[in-house]
């Protein structure tokens, strides 16, 4: 999940971007040096140490490399290892490195030194935020200098997507205590300075062994987190791009701007009006079915200027795996009603909807208040802080309602963990998912998917909203930056200025 | 004086010390765990556990609270737990922003507000008056942080004099740097030009009325030796008094100009400290500011010493 700070700045800034003055260029831009504005701070840099995306985003794969890459279409391909095999029972998988591969302070690249990065993430006593991805790895040898071995305990058809992920990047034992300060890596970018709350600068790395294709000298990733100010910064030429720009009723502004372009692709991120099936009245499949009638997910999306995909289950529309459950409970606000009769509330009854301070909850937040009234659910917002939230609603699952986006990529495993905060317990998914996990054919995967996305909508465990858009606002004569978030990362590899 | 100065000091003490109760008992109630707030949503339970005793989370109060004590007393803060950085590097770094930015504003504020007081005190209840009292309503009613995009749009996209936003720093860019701080000072100080000039007005109303400013005036002296050297030294006593207490509210309470203009000041930190259950961060932070406010108070007091004898004798 992530966390988007807006604050009530909006109008002004409107104001600003209405008087349409152009602001000058600060200095003149250099050709290969770039300023990228980003909404969030990364806390610490190492995304061993810390679960934020602004982490990943600034570093993985700029400067940490994992075993696999992901692309920006969100396929694997070859990163720190340049093939592997798979055994048919899914459980061995031999990794073949690089060579030559150096890290940022000089150190060598082998089979020990992932070894060491890859133990470290499920140890014992290990605080990596994501260990829970990795503990179906029973053991991980060096063959030989350039030949990695990772045997499971159980076959998990994820695991080279997780082992791709920037959660899984690749440390020196030498460096990684310290990478939270001074990140040390392998790849095309080295780090140069942090400026707390302000900004953190890379330069390229000479030693990187594809430096010929790395066009950028010198990257500054801002940190600017009010979205009047990100205007202010593009239009004062202090920023040059924003991956992921937080203003949608700002953007039609910047369309109309000739300098810069916007570009709006896709993310992994399910909005979901996440339920607490524990409990009552909650807990009655009836009920759930009620609130789905009563969402009508245009009006949810017009509330974010338009940007976003209708979604009726927990799953990604540009997924090849998906499918279409968006007419599972259609708009109806009748058949709403006589469900709620049906399942002994013909007055409705009162609902509370704890929402997290960003801005796409907020705006939904009151849309859905609204549509959830027009079938007698009278529901009170409270506002909470990221903190509350994650300890009232999501560890004490002390709530009724919430809205939330899940921008984790393969998430659907959630609906068949015990504890977790929807409190939805159903033998029939977990069964299903066993299978996802455990499939060795990838065709097969996907069809079973399928049944996961089906089981959970006909469930309607979640209030099933709609897919965040990613929008992207950059100088025109930029070129190579991701349309879509397929993993969270601003992958600079490709990126240039037009010559 | 002495006895007067460590009265006042021995005060200031005694309030750091239970200002230290309440900013531990106030941080230990913020609803949130800290671990969760790092490790996110897919923690397990014992990676939780294990990041809790790696910052003494677990610890007895007691024993965190005297952690924290002596580590203030070694000046040794601690690390933030969010950026890994040391607690003193973070607030050293902020407030090579924020004190320059809080001092431009209060100089810039008493520079203006001061002469406008005076001058609307002499021309008492005629135009000159009730314009500048004019001015300080409008003054007061602005919220600064419209004031200043308002600033920004005139002065950095249409004229393009100063920058929209962002701070060099003092190593990088010391002439820039200057710059930046310029338009946030101007738009953080205009209510408090306001209030000054009241506060300085109505101090001096009360002055002129004197006896001995009439015995100054009977003597034959200066219209402008009347106002400056008799009258304004005694209004003075509350113009000091008040612009301590927004002195203070300058350091800590620039946020949302700080945001505006993008400035990485102590505000910012503090926000972003609390939003992160930075847990070190917010104790030392708040700590830093109740030594920083008992200082201006502290100086406040020596400059009532130094305008006015009578306390030095009777406190």
């Amino acid at each position: 999940m992530e966390a988007l700070h807006r604050r009530h700045l909006l109008g002004a800034a409107g104001a600003l971007a209405s008087v349409g003055l152009f602001g000058p260029e600060v200095w003149a831009q250099a050709k290969d040096r770039l300023v990228i504005g980003m909404s969030l701070e990364p806390p610490v840099l190492d995304p061993t140490k810390n679960a934020a995306a602004a982490i990943r985003e600034l570093t993985c794969p700029n400067v940490y490399e994992s075993l696999g890459r992901i692309d920006r279409t969100g396929a694997i391909g070859p990163g720190l290892a340049k093939s592997w095999t798979i055994s048919p029972d899914g459980k061995e998988y031999v990794f073949k490195l690089h060579t030559g591969v150096k890290f940022h302070d000089g150190e060598a690249l082998d089979a020990s030194v992932v070894k060491f990065s890859i133990d470290r993430l499920f140890a014992p006593g290990s605080t990596v935020p994501a260990k829970s991805l990795y503990t179906d790895i029973d053991k991980v040898e060096a063959v030989d200098p350039a030949t990695v071995k990772v045997t499971l305990k159980s076959p998990n058809s994820y695991l080279l997507y997780n082992l791709s992920l920037g959660d899984a990047g690749i440390m020196h034992p030498k460096s990684a205590a310290t990478n939270d300060k001074h990140p040390v890596g392998t790849g095309p970018f080295v780090f140069k300075e942090r400026k707390e709350g302000d900004s953190v600068s890379f330069a390229k790395f000479a030693g990187y062994r594809d430096a010929g294709a790395i066009k950028l000298n010198s990257v500054i990733f801002k940190v600017v987190k009010d979205p009047s100010a990100q205007v202010s910064a593009l239009l004062a030429g202090d920023v040059d791009a924003f991956p992921g720009f937080q203003a949608p009723e700002l953007v039609a502004r910047l369309r109309k701007d000739a300098r810069f372009a916007v570009v709006v692709g896709t993310t992994e991120g399910e909005v979901i009006m996440a339920t607490n099936n524990g409990k009552k009245p909650f807990n009655d499949l009836k009920v759930r079915q009620a609130m789905a009638h009563a969402i009508n997910r245009k009006d949810l999306i017009d509330a974010e200027s338009g940007f976003g995909t209708p979604i009726g289950s927990h799953f990604p529309p540009h997924n090849k795996a998906y499918v279409d459950l968006t007419g599972t409970y259609p708009f109806d606000i009748a058949k709403g009603k006589a469900l709620l009769a049906e399942a002994g509330y013909p007055h409705g009854f009162e609902a509370s909807l704890k929402l997290p301070p960003v801005g796409y909850a907020q705006r939904a937040g009151e849309v859905l208040a609204s549509q959830l009234g027009k079938i007698g659910i009278k529901v009170a917002i409270t506002q909470l802080q990221w903190p509350q939230w994650l300890s009232e609603v999501f560890k004490e699952r002390n709530y009724d309602l919430t809205v939330v986006a899940h921008t984790e990529a393969n998430d659907l495993d959630r609906y068949a963990r015990d504890g977790y905060y929807w409190n939805y317990d159903s033998a029939e998914f977990k069964a299903k998912w066993r299978q996802v996990v455990e499939a060795t054919d990838f065709a097969k995967r996907d069809e079973l998917l399928k049944d996961c996305q089906r089981i959970i909508a006909r469930d309607a465990v979640n209030g099933f909203l709609y897919q965040l858009a990613k929008i992207g606002v950059w100088k025109k004569e930029l070129v190579g930056m991701w349309e879509n978030s397929p993993t969270p990362s601003v992958d600079l590899t490709g990126v240039h200025w037009k010559a | 004086m002495i006895e007067f100065l460590s009265r006042r000091l021995a005060a200031a003490l005694i309030t750091l010390v239970l200002a230290t109760f309440v900013v531990f008992a106030v941080v230990e109630v913020l609803p949130g765990d800290p671990a969760l707030v790092m490790l996110g949503t897919d923690a397990r339970p014992d990676t939780l556990a294990a990041l809790r005793a790696q910052y003494g989370f677990d610890q007895p109060l007691t024993v965190q609270y005297l952690h924290w004590i002596g580590g203030l007393l070694t000046f040794d803060l601690g690390a933030s737990h969010a950026y890994g950085t040391p607690v003193a590097k973070l607030i050293g770094d902020r407030l090579a922003v924020t004190l320059p930015l809080a001092g431009l504003a209060l100089g810039w504020a008493l520079l203006v507000a001061v002469p406008l007081g005076v001058f609307a005190a002499w021309r008492h209840g005629r135009a000159g008056d009730w314009g500048v009292m004019g001015f300080t309503q409008i003054g007061i009613s602005i919220p600064n942080f419209w004031f200043g995009i308002v600033l920004v749009l005139v002065f950095a996209v249409t004229w393009q004099i100063f920058p929209a936003g962002g701070f060099p720093g003092w190593a990088q860019d010391a002439p820039r740097s200057l710059l930046a701080l310029v338009l946030p000072a101007i738009a953080l100080s205009l209510s408090e030009i306001a209030i000054l000039t009241r506060v300085t007005r109505s101090a001096m109303l009360d002055t002129l009325r004197e006896d001995y400013v009439r015995t100054a005036r009977a003597k034959g002296a200066s219209e402008a030796t009347v106002l400056f050297r008799h009258a304004l030294r005694n209004a003075l006593i509350p113009v000091t008094t008040v612009a301590g207490l927004i002195a203070g509210f300058l350091v800590a309470g620039a946020v949302i100009i700080e945001s505006v203009f993008r400035l990485p000041g102590v505000g910012q930190l503090v926000y972003d400290s609390i939003n992160n259950r930075d847990l070190a961060v917010i104790k030392n932070v708040v700590i830093l500011f109740t030594i920083l406010v008992l200082a201006v108070n502290l100086l406040v007091d020596v400059a009532y010493a130094l305008l006015d004898p009578r306390p030095r004798v009777t406190a």
